[in-house]
């Protein structure tokens, strides 16, 4: 590709392999990405916001039947995943931290920190799953039944057509959750391989930030849906 | 710098720098993509006008004797599904405004060129899962994929129409994003906000409703394929979900997606009526607000098309006075282009004939619009050819009126080449007779009940007479459609090359030769002027060839 004149700033040119030719300078090829990438994370509190409506409507409708699901899951496999993703924005955070100061192995360490507890995640997420699938939890299963009565109320049974509304939208948002996660392991390989090569420091780690970034808010997501999810009604 | 030359001795450009297939679908200029695009919503046009035709033509005779009544079901389905999502949304913002935003605000090209290859990419992705659809035997929705009919009664291809529309909205999005990046972050210097060219205003509008209103529609799709495959439940009435959240969760995007497509047709209309007036935008600020207000308001009328579906009378208030409040910024924008026309010096070239044909029809299609958002008529009419002519008005007549206006006027900009002025004039006069045949009847119709999705309507044979009008009338509009298409691809050989500004008209786009080259500008350019500047041009539009 050639680059025209406007794209090389003087006495900066060797390090800006990485300034595309259609920017003049890297303080806007910097601020463009960044802009790009929080408009897409508008999109994405969009897109989970239509089942975060549907899950309102619905608990509002259907809250007693709600509590008495949302109690069938498993609160202790869910505290802990709660806390190894918050773990994992830490350790994202370290390593755009550790570009900023320039000590390039340990991106890589924290990285990797990063996508072994994602994975983490992904596999306690699958157990919880399995455990739905055990007890006859999923929708739209002829199978499917909920034992039980909802909450402070002995003499009502659980509406099982309600319980199925409830797992729908469980499987959905945490389905959906998972998938982000899946895709920000992937992107995180990707940007632990980069860093490993030393392409980012001081002066160059905007894809690391945006990558991080995008993390975050897969963690925030989680931090609506634990609560929401986990949490209806549940008393000791 | 000097220009660059081929060794043939011509000026290198965007379209002689490079040959070869490679070359074109591995490219990230985006002026190439524009042209991507343009084969593809060009291939999608037609197919969606062949559906559009057939069931013209199964409406000539009250009788449903061309198509089975299933077959007829699938026509208006794919027709719409085709013309929204692979024509309508994605047509002047990925081609014109692809092509032109860049050049209008002085970059070199969008922000992020590769994601702009990618949401082509995309969107071809999108368009072959849609073949597939329509090979593999069709869907037959409704371009709505209400539940719970697509979800638990049709046994069509939903899944893959719904995940076809799901990945042509992320295309969509990336586009969006991209528009609105470029445009707060590429700006030439002297480029202020208040200069921006309407088209660049136009766009950004359009991609803040792209940008928020599309990822909804994407996971009220998913969750449609969900329930099909998974049997989740979460639109299921028999299991206490609610079908009327599925319509509010797919007009929060489709009703804001109107504005997808009429915004650019607005910048677009503004860019020709200045520079064929000769004057400066008659309330250029608030004509960059009324965009902006369109985009806003759009957000908050969507359940206007759910008034018979069931909600409560108080929201139906709520959302019929919203739905007027749309009509105070259009009203702005009709009135301002009129205004700006006022004691110009108008003539008569083809770009200009389609931008009055658009004020005209959008005007006819926005006051038909108060009709249905009032409470008492909209009842009268739902569901009936009204509503179909209503929206035909704002999407074919003023749409798709303001697409050709803009092909015709940076035509020359883009190929380089000269279009036949006398043809274009012809086309643009076949396109507005043909259109005002086709679907003026179609609002006489509804008003006497004439139900739409109906194939046969032997009942009531008084109809036939307006049905085979409408029919005729698309038989026009059909030769209209056609005729540009062969004249612009004639012209690519054998039109007179074009001057760098035919249109003696203003704005950064006819300051570069035509075609432009790769990187837009030799030199960064620096704006000191005012958009739409036309008292400073003394020259005229040249007297058509």
């Amino acid at each position: 590709m050639q680059t025209s004149p406007a794209a090389t700033v003087p006495g900066e040119a060797h390090e800006n392999l990485a300034l595309l030719h259609h920017f003049a300078t890297p303080e806007q090829q910097k601020d463009a990405a960044s802009l790009g990438m929080w408009i897409f994370l508008v999109t994405e509190v969009m897109f989970f916001g239509g089942m975060f409506c549907a899950y309102l409507i619905y608990r509002y409708w259907y809250f007693g039947d709600f509590a008495a699901a949302s109690s069938s899951i498993d609160l202790t496999l869910g505290t802990i995943n709660t806390a190894v993703l918050i773990c994992s924005s830490l350790t994202v955070a370290m390593a755009v931290r550790c570009a900023q100061v320039g000590k390039q192995k340990s991106i890589v360490v924290y990285l990797i920190l990063t996508i072994i507890l994602g994975v983490a995640f992904l596999g306690i997420k699958g157990l919880e799953y399995k455990q739905k699938f055990d007890e006859n939890h999923v929708p739209g299963q002829a199978s499917f039944h909920l034992a039980g009565h909802v909450p402070r109320h002995p003499d009502l049974p659980v509406n099982q057509q309600h319980a199925q509304i409830y797992f729908s939208l469980y499987f959905a948002m945490t389905g959906m959750h998972a998938l982000h996660m899946i895709i920000g392991v992937g992107l995180f390989s990707y940007l632990a391989y980069k860093a490993w090569k030393g392409l980012y420091g001081p002066g160059y780690y905007t894809p690391l930030e945006n990558g991080g970034l995008y993390w975050h808010f897969v963690d925030i997501v989680w931090i609506y849906l634990f609560p929401l999810l986990y949490l209806i009604d549940r008393h000791p | 710098m000097a220009t660059a030359v081929l060794e043939t001795g011509e000026r290198e450009t965007y379209l002689n720098r490079e040959y070869g297939i490679q070359s074109w679908l591995l490219t990230v200029d985006h002026k190439r993509i524009a042209l991507l695009y343009l084969m593809g919503i060009t291939f999608f046009f037609f197919i969606g006008g062949f559906f559009a035709l057939l069931i013209r033509l199964e409406l000539l005779t009250p009788a449903g004797d061309l198509v089975q009544a299933d077959t007829y079901n699938k026509l208006f389905t794919m027709h719409g599904q085709i013309m929204v999502f692979f024509f309508l949304i994605p047509s002047v913002p990925a081609v014109l405004g692809n092509f032109l935003i860049p050049i209008m605000i002085g970059a070199k090209d969008l922000a992020f060129p590769r994601i702009n290859l990618l949401s082509w990419y995309l969107y071809m992705i999108a368009g072959v899962m849609m073949l597939y659809t329509i090979l593999n035997g069709g869907v037959d929705t409704g371009w709505t994929f209400y539940t719970p009919l697509s979800t638990e009664f049709l046994k069509t291809n939903v899944v893959t129409a719904a995940l076809a529309v799901f990945v042509a909205g992320f295309s969509s999005i990336f586009t969006g994003l991209n528009f609105i990046v470029t445009i707060h972050r590429m700006r030439a210097p002297g480029m202020t906000w208040n200069r921006l060219p309407l088209f660049v205003w136009a766009h950004y509008a359009t991609s803040l409703i792209q940008v928020l209103g599309t990822p909804v529609l994407a996971i009220s799709l998913v969750l449609v394929a969900l329930e099909r495959v998974l049997h989740l439940g979460i639109f299921n009435p028999a299991l206490g979900g609610d079908p009327l959240l599925f319509q509010h969760l797919f007009w929060f995007y489709s009703h804001p997606a109107v504005y997808i497509m009429i915004l650019p047709g607005m910048g677009i209309v503004s860019e020709i009526v200045c520079c064929f007036s000769r004057k400066r935008i008659f309330g250029y600020k608030a004509m960059a607000m009324a965009l902006l207000g369109i985009a806003v308001v759009g957000f908050l009328v969507w359940a206007h098309h759910m008034f018979v579906a069931g909600i409560s009378l108080y929201a139906a208030l709520i959302f019929s006075l919203l739905s007027y409040f749309v009509a105070v910024p259009s009203a702005i924008k009709v009135f301002n282009w009129t205004a700006t026309m006022y004691k110009g010096s108008i003539t008569y070239q083809t770009p200009m004939l389609y931008a009055f044909g658009f004020v005209g029809l959008f005007t006819m299609g926005g006051l038909t619009g108060l009709f249905l958002a009032s409470l008492g008529v909209d009842v009268h009419v739902t569901d009936t050819y009204f509503v179909i002519a209503h929206f035909h008005y704002i999407m074919v007549g003023g749409m798709v009126m303001a697409y050709l206006g803009g092909m015709h006027f940076w035509w020359p900009k883009i190929s380089g080449r000269m279009y036949p002025e006398a043809w274009g004039r012809l086309a643009a006069l076949l396109v507005f007779v043909g259109f005002n045949l086709t679907f003026f009847p179609q609002f006489v119709l509804g008003y006497m009940g004439m139900p739409r999705r109906y194939w046969d309507y032997s009942h009531s044979p008084e109809f036939q007479i307006l049905n085979v009008l409408s029919t005729a009338g698309a038989t026009i509009l059909a030769v209209g459609y056609l005729l540009p298409m062969v004249y612009f691809l004639w012209s690519m050989r054998y039109g007179k090359p074009a001057p760098d500004n035919p249109w003696n008209a203003a704005g950064l786009e006819w300051m570069i030769p035509s075609p432009p080259s790769t990187y837009n500008f030799e030199e960064q350019p620096v704006v000191s002027w005012e958009a739409y500047n036309y008292d400073e041009i003394k020259e005229e539009v040249p007297v058509a060839n």
